[in-house]
């Protein structure tokens, strides 16, 4: 039996156990079931689908933390050929947090970086739980330069709980890497295409969300800093983290009508996402729809429009 | 088991950032040194403490007057007012005290005065509303501004104070740090002088986008500056922060900024700086 990870599944995960029962059951006693069975597998996908499309906001946060939601390089082996991953900043070290390098994409040479969370505990720590440092910036800065010079389209994806919060960090100038990485998105003269795949976790998750489209899973979060963080510091109890959730507006849908983002791809309630040829298809194509748009214009109409549409963001009474 | 410590956080740092008030007396104590200090003391030494010279915040407008020649400052966008665009709990009564207890319409101000006689754009952020958070308007006034410096051709000096994103209006708030970065990035392409002075405190957001990006940046001392607050560092990495951690002095050892001047010197050195870009009156 899968484990029950989410309360949420709770429901459709002991139905399924007790199918896997009554499957065992009619093997062992000879009878056919399979007509029966069947049906009420459907029946319990239904209900599955039906759950997985009426999450709260903070069972989304939540999924966007699985650690068995695929990550960066995930995503990049199956939609890419050719991959070539590239590393180091050239000033300090290699910032395992962020994945960067080359490859194809639907027949498309394309700068890929991303952030990339561990599988598990000891792979999280290799990957600093996929939250990046100066060095991992830099070496984005360095590879973004790079694909301006060899006019490549850049491809990012995002999924971090946001910048390192060490001391080294600190001394080695986060802030200014990521303020540098901003301004260079906002000017950079090849199309920017960036997929918020899971956590979209404040400034680290930003410095590679500055893009010409935006698109993201529809489990997918993007938040100006994590539900825990503002429940205690507005509410004084990070147990309150599900109010601030709902209320700061992260998901896919929230910041459609807030303009931020351009499309949401839809996800199938399956347990591990790239597992489904659906989706997989969907996300694609949705990609492969913006980059030859974007990859379509005029550069310098496209540097206009990336300035304007950041530009329209707030709303202000005047 | 008995022997087992719990580890607690250590709170001295915080502490020490709070003006004790002596009720009694009308004294307080100063975050520095701990020395009693009464108002009028604080008035006559211009904001600083009288033992340490520990630099007192200042309001928006005190910025503003202490480096502008006289009457030469002109405010701009003062219509701009934030909305509550998410909805978010408490948020249009935090905005209305603010309002009312600083009677400024937004954590900053925005204009253009003269310094020595050159003209120049100016922004002022002010601690005391929302702790200098940028909002939605707080990102926008900082965008005309920049504009407006392009189109007139004039430099443009900020003083930056400020918690970071203001999480009352999401993701608003964090777009502001890209769209405030790109209109740093026009006022580059023009070729004009851009100056940050970063003040206590300056984190989060803030410092990681347009108060890092400018051309020269400037700190006053024993300002608190960073991108994660010292409390957060403390708690998730459990580590005790060294000496000075964040301070304008120590980020000026570790490369982060240009010059620590103090307030009092400000305006001199900005002349100074402004004379210098026009090109000094050679030939």
């Amino acid at each position: 039996m899968a484990k029950n990870k989410f309360e949420f599944e709770s429901t459709y995960r002991l139905l399924e156990s007790k199918l896997e029962e009554l499957r065992d059951l009619s093997v062992k006693l000879n009878c056919d079931f399979s007509s029966e069975i069947a049906n009420v597998e459907k029946r319990i996908n239904q209900l599955k689908e039906e759950r997985y499309k009426n999450l709260t906001p903070w069972e989304q946060v939540l999924l966007s933390r699985d650690l068995e939601r695929p990550m960066t390089r995930d995503f990049i082996q199956t939609l890419l050929t050719e991959f070539i991953e590239l590393h180091g900043d050239r000033l300090y070290g290699d910032d395992p947090a962020i994945v960067g390098g080359v490859g194809i994409f639907d027949g498309r040479a394309v700068t890929v970086l991303g952030h990339q969370k561990g599988k598990d505990t000891p792979d999280n720590i290799i990957h600093n739980f996929g939250m990046p440092r100066p060095e991992g910036y830099r070496k984005a800065y360095r590879l973004l330069m790079e694909a301006e010079r060899f006019g490549r389209p850049v491809l990012t994806f995002i999924n971090t709980p946001g910048a390192d919060p060490g001391i080294g960090a600190e001394e080695r100038g986060q802030a200014w890497a990521i303020s540098q990485l901003l301004i260079c998105l906002s000017k950079l003269k090849v199309p920017v295409v960036s997929v918020i795949t899971g956590e979209g976790g404040s400034g680290g998750a930003l410095a590679l969300t500055v893009a010409d489209r935006i698109l993201m899973l529809n489990n997918a979060v993007f938040s100006v800093a994590s539900p825990e963080t503002c429940a205690s510091i507005l509410l004084r109890d990070a147990k309150r983290a599900d109010e601030m959730a709902a209320a700061l507006k992260l998901n896919a849908k929230s910041l459609k009508e807030l303009e931020i983002i351009d499309e949401i791809i839809e996800e199938p309630a399956q347990d591990f996402l790239l597992d489904s040829a659906d989706f997989v298809t969907s996300l694609r194509n949705s990609i492969k729809k913006h980059m030859d748009a974007v990859c379509s214009s005029d550069i310098n109409e496209l540097l206009e429009q990336r300035y304007k549409r950041l530009r329209k963001i707030g709303k202000i009474q005047e | 088991m008995f022997n087992k410590k719990k580890a607690y956080i250590d709170l001295s740092s915080v502490k020490k950032n709070q003006l004790t008030f002596d009720t009694r007396e009308g004294n307080f104590s100063c975050p520095a040194c701990s020395a009693w200090i009464s108002e009028t003391e604080k008035i006559q030494n211009n904001d600083f403490c009288p033992r340490c010279s520990h630099h007192f915040p200042i309001t928006a407008w005190e910025r503003i007057y202490s480096i502008c020649d006289k009457n030469t400052f002109e405010e701009w966008d003062t219509n701009l007012s934030s909305l509550n665009p998410l909805d978010f709990p408490d948020y249009a009564e935090k905005l209305d005290i603010a309002k009312e207890e600083t009677v400024l319409p937004e954590a900053i101000i925005t204009g253009r005065g003269s310094i020595g006689g050159s003209k120049v754009v100016i922004g002022a952020m002010d601690a005391r509303f929302m702790m200098g958070s940028m909002g939605s308007v707080v990102g926008e006034k900082i965008c005309r501004a920049m504009e407006e410096a392009v189109q007139q051709s004039l430099p443009f000096i900020i003083f930056c104070c400020s918690g970071g994103a203001r999480m009352q209006e999401g993701m608003l708030s964090l777009m502001q740090m890209a769209k405030t970065s790109a209109a740093v990035g026009r006022l580059n392409d023009a070729g004009l002088l851009y100056v940050s002075i970063l003040t206590h405190p300056t984190t989060g957001g803030v410092t990681a986008s347009f108060a890092s990006l400018a051309d020269i940046i400037i700190a006053e001392p024993g300002a608190l500056i960073g991108f994660t607050g010292p409390r957060v560092i403390e708690q998730t990495t459990g580590q005790k922060l060294p000496a000075g951690f964040q301070r304008s002095e120590f980020l000026l050892k570790h490369g982060m900024i240009d010059i620590v001047q103090p307030r009092l010197e400000m305006r001199s050195l900005l002349i100074r700086l402004l004379n210098v870009h026009q090109g000094g009156n050679h030939g």
